[in-house]
């Protein structure tokens, strides 16, 4: 099953209130998605931990679900 | 020997490990397949494991390293992060300096 953008985006707006979010639907299928997430609770992080957070804010759907989200994370 | 002491061996005992769907010269996975092609630009010498034929490791790596998606990629026993990851290391010129420091350019 796919997801769409804007549940993408809440999801990880709940989680980070102060972020930007820019989600992409790449192959217009509402099936691959690339998103782009600057915070600034992203700071001082290594890349994976930045990662983790925004899957952490995805609530176990990311490589379940959303299986194509190319992620792309910075400090504002 | 649970999966856990098996994924751990692999990863002490190899330099540089790509767990990843399929193999290098086929990937299945178009992350996976991007994971490969940075490694190969890079000159890495790397071992890699196909998680679609090992059920035990596709999931026991997503455990392993508290880590949702496949590929996976380890250096030195360290988990480095997933294609994105890689992706973003290798722009911004981290990952060549790793492999370049570490000694995991092919000779």
């Amino acid at each position: 099953m796919a997801m769409a953008a804007d549940e993408i985006e809440g999801m990880i707006k709940a989680a980070l209130p102060d972020a930007l979010v820019e989600i992409t639907d790449l192959a217009g299928d509402g099936n691959h998605y690339a998103a782009r997430v600057v915070s600034e609770s992203f700071r001082g992080l290594p890349r994976v931990k930045q990662h983790k957070t925004v899957y952490d804010a995805l609530g176990g759907k990311m490589g379940g679900v959303l299986h194509a989200l190319q992620l792309t994370t910075a400090t504002p | 020997m649970s999966v856990n002491e098996r994924i751990d061996g692999i990863v002490k005992t190899n330099d540089v490990v790509l767990f990843m769907k399929g193999t290098p010269l086929f990937p299945q996975c178009g992350f996976s397949s991007k994971a490969v092609a940075i490694l190969d630009h890079l000159g890495v010498t790397y071992e890699s494991v196909d998680v679609l034929q090992d059920m035990e490791i596709r999931s026991g790596i997503k455990e392993y390293s508290d880590w949702p998606t496949i590929p996976q990629l380890y250096v030195k026993g360290e988990f480095l992060g997933g294609s994105d990851i890689m992706m973003e290391m290798y722009e911004a010129g981290e990952l060549q300096e790793l492999v370049t420091s570490q000694g995991l350019a092919k000779a």
